[in-house]
């Protein structure tokens, strides 16, 4: 009858109780819409390091990250990616050649990263080809092709089926170039990969460098899912001499957002909770005070005083897991529908780019931060309670029955 | 067969200051089936009296024995659950549980004594039919007249089937014809049950209907008269 009765004491005050509950639910919605929003945006960004800029897993000569030294090269990059390939969990792996160097127009010139690629093979591990926004993908019918990104063709005054030469040093050290034509022009979520990168068709950059057919600076390999441990340990097992790492190690700013967002958010909602605990404790003094009377007579017609502090406890922690599920309701319904129309940030998508996130957000969040929220939802309530029912514990029946 | 036997009572309060002596040196003893009112002007110790014998206040000095055990000596929580299982209160003020129902008000007593389901249920069907409220079971106080909620709260107080009734100025709030229904009730109890009633009150038709008088002045009685 205890739970009944906190329960119906709820709702005696009807506006009073609606507001609380309203301002939990606030509260939690705001909680974990931003914790789901975060989790899109931070998602986005993952998917975008994988799947256009990093792919999952990497193998290098070792030395090169540090160096970027034509030199060290993989000298069997062609019977690495076929091996790679026959690993369990992989999807495909391209080889890759990769120059920093000088690419120019007419008006001007601008150092970036030529990658030489594979284009059967790189077409399986990234998603380049989708992000072309003019012209085609690398074949191999054209002579001498290239991709470049909007950004730099507008930083280059150039357009499609202009021509850029790019200036690049040989196997012998010489200088030399090449003629390549725009056969597309592509645009990523990146500003700053859009701007840094190119890509030419392998063999015309092998023929230019002098490298032979076999030869490449890296593999670059998409797996199943993007959990990437067992496979890059796998890796590093089948080619102890190469520096096999994964995205998370190639990119560690990248794998510590997603930790670090998880705490932050967590945080925040712990935050947003010990505000509300304010806003119930007061309301529940409230009550207390209000209840006197009432509080005194209960116990002069026997209810002790574990029986009261339980009420008082129910009534808050009822008070404050309504608002909180409601709260948690209503959240993951506007989850549930923007994690399919997605939110479009427009306004904000040059920002958005230059920092490398996308503008267009598909919140999501897991049931295990749910839960975790349900459940700090009810700590705050048990501890909003405290107070309010230790103060009830404390009436002395005969004052509290004479209290108007 | 004395039920409640009061030994040199004292109740002081602000004992350092200005000391007042709020019950002074009372001797009483109740027998089961008594109907007694206790009278006096205001602030002659009536309330603080029925405090004491009802647990909710503790005396300065003295004993309030009832049925063999000195109930100024329990503990708090020995004191809560005594007045659960052995008295029953009727306040001025009704002091019904608004969101309970008639029935729940007088169940609630039984719930907190652990009863099963069955002996509440007829319990309480049982206390408002002799109460005249068989019919207003389910409704809430907010639904009923000042009169049917005081008689809800003589079921109530009937429902732990209590040593006595203290009965705190039960008829001030109420008109003369709510006044006579529950004294012929709480009569008619008195009579056909042998419950003991003990009243505070400042009403003549309670003194009326009483068949002992005891009249208190600064604390002290001054006169006890059985009709």
């Amino acid at each position: 009858m205890i739970p009944s009765f906190a329960w119906r004491n709820l709702w005696r005050n009807k506006l009073r109780s609606f507001i609380i509950i309203a301002a939990v639910t606030l509260g939690i919605f705001a909680g974990i819409f931003l914790t789901a929003f975060i989790n899109g945006m931070v998602n986005s960004r993952i998917q975008s390091i994988i799947s256009t800029e990093m792919s999952h897993i990497q193998i290098h000569q070792s030395g090169f990250l540090d160096n970027d030294q034509f030199s060290l090269l993989i000298e069997n990059a062609d019977s690495v990616v076929r091996l790679v390939c026959e690993t369990p969990d992989v999807v495909a792996a391209s080889k890759r050649i990769i120059i920093n160097s000088m690419v120019a127009s007419a008006e001007t010139g601008t150092g970036v990263k030529i990658i030489g690629i594979d284009p059967e093979n790189e077409i399986k591990v990234t998603e380049l080809s989708s992000k072309i926004i003019s012209g085609k993908y690398i074949d191999s019918t054209d002579h001498n092709p290239v991709v470049i990104s909007e950004r730099l063709a507008g930083k280059l005054k150039v357009s499609l089926k202009n021509k850029i030469i790019i200036t690049v040093q040989d196997v012998n050290k010489n200088i030399t170039g090449g003629a390549f034509r725009i056969v597309g022009i592509f645009r990523t979520d990146n500003s700053m990969f859009d701007e840094a990168n190119i890509f030419v068709r392998g063999t015309d950059l092998s023929r230019l460098t002098g490298l032979k057919k076999h030869e490449g600076h890296e593999v670059a390999i998409l797996l199943k899912k993007n959990e990437t441990d067992d496979v890059t340990k796998t890796l590093s097992g089948l080619f102890p001499n190469l520096e096999v790492k994964s995205w998370k190690q190639l990119s560690p700013e990248a794998g510590y957002l997603v930790s670090a967002m998880n705490q932050y958010m967590f945080i925040f909602i712990i935050v947003i909770l010990i505000a509300l605990c304010f806003g119930i404790i007061n309301t529940m003094l409230m009550v207390i005070m209000e209840r006197i009377h009432e509080l005194g007579m209960l116990m002069a017609i026997g209810m002790n005083r574990a029986r009261v502090f339980a009420m008082i406890m129910l009534e808050t922690v009822f008070l404050s897991l309504t608002g909180g599920i409601t709260g948690l309701i209503l959240g993951y319904t506007a989850i549930k529908y923007f994690a399919k129309a997605g939110i479009n940030l427009y306004f904000w998508k040059e920002a958005f780019s230059e920092l490398g996130y996308s503008s267009y957000i598909y919140p999501v969040i897991d049931s295990k931060t749910m839960i975790i929220t349900a459940i700090l939802v009810m700590i705050a309530g048990i501890f909003s309670a405290l107070y309010p029912a230790y103060k009830a514990l404390k009436l002395n029946p005969s004052e509290a029955i004479r209290t108007q | 067969m004395s039920i409640i036997e009061i030994k040199d009572l004292t109740k002081v309060y602000d004992a350092k200051s200005l000391p007042v002596h709020a019950v002074n040196g009372v001797n009483l003893t109740i027998e089961t089936g008594e109907f007694t009112a206790i009278v006096g002007p205001s602030g002659s110790g009536k309330t603080t009296l029925l405090n004491i014998v009802g647990g909710l206040d503790d005396p300065t000095s003295g004993d309030v024995i009832i049925d063999g055990i000195k109930i100024n000596e329990l503990s708090s929580r020995q004191k809560t659950d005594f007045r659960m299982r052995n008295i029953g209160f009727v306040f001025q003020a009704y002091n019904l549980i608004p969101v309970f129902t008639s029935r729940e008000n007088v169940e609630f007593i039984m719930h907190l004594q652990g009863k099963p389901k069955d002996e509440r249920e007829s319990r309480t069907n049982e206390l408002l039919e002799a109460v005249g409220l068989g019919d207003r079971m389910n409704s809430r106080p907010n639904k009923l007249s000042g009169g049917q909620q005081q008689r809800v709260a003589v079921a109530r107080a009937l429902a732990s089937k209590p040593k006595f009734i203290l009965a705190d100025e039960p008829t001030a709030n109420l008109d003369s014809k709510s006044t006579e229904n529950l004294l012929e009730i709480m009569e008619k109890l008195n009579k056909e049950e042998n419950i003991t009633f003990i009243f505070s009150t400042h009403d003549q038709r309670v003194v009326n209907k009483a068949k002992r008088v005891i009249t208190l002045q600064d604390g002290a009685i001054i006169s006890d008269i059985r009709n």
